[in-house]
């Protein structure tokens, strides 16, 4: 079971839950799974069929460019960060 | 990575940074010899028959409506080939493109390289002119008549946070985790992140402190302005030479803020003469190409200095409260940040690494970080050597060392007690995998800097931390072996800091090669496949590891080949230190080369990479300095660097980043900013008035470079450049304290507000 971190401004929508353990393969079924559970987490997340250009993904402990395909381990933690740019 | 590791070859540990052949010497640099002879050609030095030559118009007004411009006095002037304006450029939808590191609405790009029916900021593009030279172009330009509506305009963050700040855009509303504010806002986005219990954790503490600082815009200071090329051929091909840090994201905003095919664009990544993050956004691009479409001809515009300062992307202005406890035993407890960013005349800053980086250095067990970026009447900024994060470091390392003071406890030793290590889950969530600033600590601490008294009337030491996440994203490049068993390589990295040579010596070790036989080429988007920018500290570390893995790809074709030539199975070749073997026969590689070249195909190795993963740099600063009160200047003594760099592919390259990315920080900490009046005018835009250290305010910076391998390259390999430019600003402060007394909370820490500070302090106010 991979561990889902709820970004806290979107804990409103999970009544607080701050993270959860979901059976998931990638990141389009973690988003899946949480709109299944919290209604309205979707749109807060994406954009259209993609994750929000404004987020990026970690998986364990590494920043993916894959967006939804991300492919996610059992055990591994699921975070939604702000993209960032360097110089 | 798309290539799979090889069967046969000696795979090197990336848990050791081995004994390597090529890797950690100091080869001279591939394009040395035409850098220090002048041959190298940068985008000014491009000519082309019949060269136009283009200057844009800029706004006199930090704020104001477009009522109408007429470019007929222009268009008449003899000499003159053509003039524009936004309606020349096609409208763009409010659409987001992902440029791979970070992303930009192409609404907002395409207003900000010609504003369409508001102006944001002075300096401000709203026309353009091609002419047969630059001084007819400029008097024509001149000669444009803008009538403007003047607004008022805000150039200070919390100004521009309040209800009845002048508002830059109707259509913003503040972003707060993806749900968007009723009204309209300078605002554009919230963040917040929490860990823990806050309260709790504050309540557990025996010492807080709590303190608020001011930072100033400044720039990247590159020496070479933007400069373009364009020639838009009949055919409908366009050409682009620029100074760019990526060529592909050059095309890929060039082909969208114009509306063309990806395919129609050629970028040639010139030279660069500097971009520290600077040279990513596209300024002049589209509006080359459009007056050379309008021209028939190739147009070049050079950006003049002020125009850089004015109108291209600097480093957020920024205001930052910090506040940390600790148990009297030295361990925090609790940390609580809020950090009030620019992002300029648009949306899209640096917030989020700032927000994400203000506690990045050390285990907090609980913590609450809120952000906010605010647009206001400055350029749209940039991205500038760790966005955000020195600003962000500033704040928590000074507040690190008065806790330490308060606590009747050595910094560099509370430093170590809450140092961020492998395990250490950051307040934004993720867990670090391994890290080295347990590593950078400790070097610090055996360092004969921090061992050497330092005895004087108003000197002090101090010391800061800064941490940088360094990114992967994707690199391309190709090998193709000459009969003589040398290689050119082909990339598409823009070369800004040596990385021709550093990749060049990856693919030299896994070939057995030294770094003078293979041949790098920085060529142009046809030639190459994709490749994202040369920032991030990403170019040695991805496109290294592109580089090894064609090296891999080519180990592997000559493995076949040399069963073949031996006339046993590849799975009976063996390659130790680049050497082939099989049942007593024995060939280096340029040996076997040559060879095959007589038997065969050509052997050409390629590879593509897009590592997942953040390269987590870290890095310790270590300043000694005197203060003269009675005109608070500040002299820098001595300076140490101490950073991780994995493995030092290049050590020379490695501490130049190291001195580089310092020396910015110490001009951002000691001189540089943006001086605004109250029109919205920056009053200093000359590096005659901007003030960046020279050689001859510095000292030699000292560098100690700490490889603890990453776990994510083959050679252990972690990006160097950015980092160093975070902990200078907060360690001169802790220094300045540790001097004379006083703690500075606003950037830049300049001899008329330091002066102003010890006279305060010494009256008790």
């Amino acid at each position: 079971m991979a561990t889902v971190f709820i970004p806290s401004q979107l804990r409103k929508l999970t009544n607080g839950v701050e993270h959860l353990e979901l059976e998931v393969q990638n990141v389009r079924q973690v988003i899946e799974e949480l709109e299944a559970r919290f209604p309205g987490i979707k749109e807060r997340l994406c954009d259209g069929a993609e994750l929000s250009p404004s987020i990026q993904v970690c998986v364990g402990q590494t920043i993916s460019s894959r967006g939804m395909i991300t492919k996610v381990a059992a055990d591994s933690e699921v975070h939604f960060l702000p993209a960032i740019g360097g110089g | 990575m798309s290539q799979e590791t090889k069967p046969n070859a000696t795979t090197p540990s990336a848990s050791s940074n081995g004994n390597y052949r090529v890797l950690g010497t100091r080869p001279v640099r591939h394009d040395g010899a035409d850098k220090v002879t002048g041959k190298a050609i940068y985008t000014g030095d491009v000519k082309r028959p019949s060269l136009a030559h283009g200057f844009v118009l800029r706004s006199p007004h930090a704020h104001a409506q477009i009522k109408s411009i007429d470019t007929s006095e222009a268009e008449s002037m003899d000499g003159v080939l053509s003039v524009m304006t936004a309606k020349d450029l096609p409208d763009v939808a409010d659409k987001i493109a992902d440029l791979g590191e970070g992303s930009v609405n192409l609404s907002y790009l395409s207003d900000n390289i010609l504003a369409r029916d508001k102006v944001l900021y002075r300096g401000h593009a709203v026309a353009a002119v091609a002419a047969i030279n630059v001084h007819i172009a400029e008097e024509a330009a001149n000669r444009i008549k803008v009538e403007y509506e003047p607004l008022p305009s805000v150039t200070w963050v919390l100004d521009a946070m309040k209800e009845d700040a002048p508002l830059l855009h109707d259509d913003v509303h503040t972003n707060s985790g993806g749900e968007k504010s009723a009204e309209p806002s300078n605002v554009a986005l919230h963040l917040n992140f929490e860990q823990g219990d806050v309260q709790k954790g504050f309540e557990e503490a025996d010492v807080v402190v709590e303190r608020e600082f001011k930072m100033a815009t400044v720039h990247q200071g590159y020496i070479e302005p933007h400069t373009v090329v364009a020639d838009w051929n009949q055919d409908g091909r366009i050409k682009i030479w620029a100074s760019t840090q990526g060529s592909f994201t050059c095309r890929q905003q060039t082909a969208e803020v114009l509306q063309v095919p990806l395919s129609q664009v050629t970028v040639v990544p010139c030279e660069i003469g500097g971009g520290f993050g600077g040279k990513i956004a596209i300024y002049l691009e589209p509006v080359a190409a459009v007056l050379s479409r309008k021209t028939g001809r190739p147009v070049n515009i050079v950006m003049r200095r002020n125009d850089v300062f004015e109108a291209t992307g600097p480093t957020p202005g920024a205001f930052v409260r910090v506040k940390l406890g600790a148990t009297k035993e030295g361990k925090l407890t609790a940390g609580e940040a809020w950090l009030a960013y620019e992002s300029g005349a648009y949306p899209g800053g640096m917030l989020g690494p700032g927000c994400m980086c203000v506690f990045s250095c050390y285990d907090i067990p609980n913590a609450l970080v809120d952000g906010y970026e605010v647009c206001l009447n400055k350029p749209h900024i940039k991205a500038y050597r760790a966005p955000g994060a020195t600003q962000a470091a500033f704040a928590s390392e000074s507040v690190m060392d008065e806790l330490a003071e308060k606590l009747g406890i050595d910094i560099l030793e509370l430093q170590q007690k809450n140092a961020a290590k492998e395990g250490t889950r950051r307040v934004d969530g993720p867990v670090y995998p391994r890290v080295g600033l347990v590593e950078c600590l400790d070097a610090a601490a055996a360092s004969d800097h921090w061992n050497t008294p330092l005895d004087g009337e108003n000197r002090g030491r101090g010391i800061a931390n800064g941490f940088w996440f360094g990114c992967g994203l994707k690199s391309s490049v190709v090998a193709s072996v000459n009969s003589d068993g040398t290689v050119n390589l082909t990339e598409g990295s823009t070369d800004i800091g040596g990385t021709r040579t550093s990749i060049a010596m990856q693919m030299a070790e896994v070939l057995g090669l030294d770094a003078e036989d293979i041949n790098p080429q920085v060529v142009d988007t046809d030639n190459i496949g994709y490749t994202d920018v040369t920032g991030g500290s990403r170019t040695t570390f991805a496109t290294g590891m592109a580089a090894y893995e064609a090296g891999r790809d080519l180990q592997q074709q000559m493995t076949v080949r040399a069963a073949d030539l031996w006339e046993c199975k590849p799975e009976d070749v063996q390659i130790e230190s680049g050497v082939f073997t099989s049942n007593g026969q024995k060939a280096n590689f340029k040996e076997l080369a040559q060879q095959l070249f007589k038997a065969g195909e050509p052997l050409v190795g390629r590879a593509t990479v897009a590592p997942d993963c953040s390269t987590n740099g870290f890095g310790t600063h270590i300043v000694d300095l005197e203060v003269d009160p009675d005109t608070g200047k500040v002299t820098i003594l001595r300076y140490t660097v101490i950073q991780d760099a994995g493995k030092a592919v290049h050590p020379s390259y490695v501490e130049g980043q190291l001195q580089g990315g310092a020396v910015q920080g110490i001009g951002w900490a000691l001189n540089e900013e943006y001086f605004f009046d109250d029109d919205g005018e920056m009053k200093n835009a000359s590096f005659l008035d901007y003030r960046m250290p020279t050689a001859y305010d510095l000292p030699m910076i000292d560098t100690i470079i700490v490889e603890a391998a990453n776990p994510d390259h083959p050679y252990g390999v972690r990006g160097v450049g950015e980092t160093p430019i975070v902990p200078p600003p907060a360690a001169i402060a802790n220094a300045i304290y540790h001097a004379v007394g006083v703690r500075m909370e606003e950037l830049p820490m300049s001899p008329p507000r330091l002066w102003k500070a010890i006279n305060q302090n010494q009256n008790g106010g």
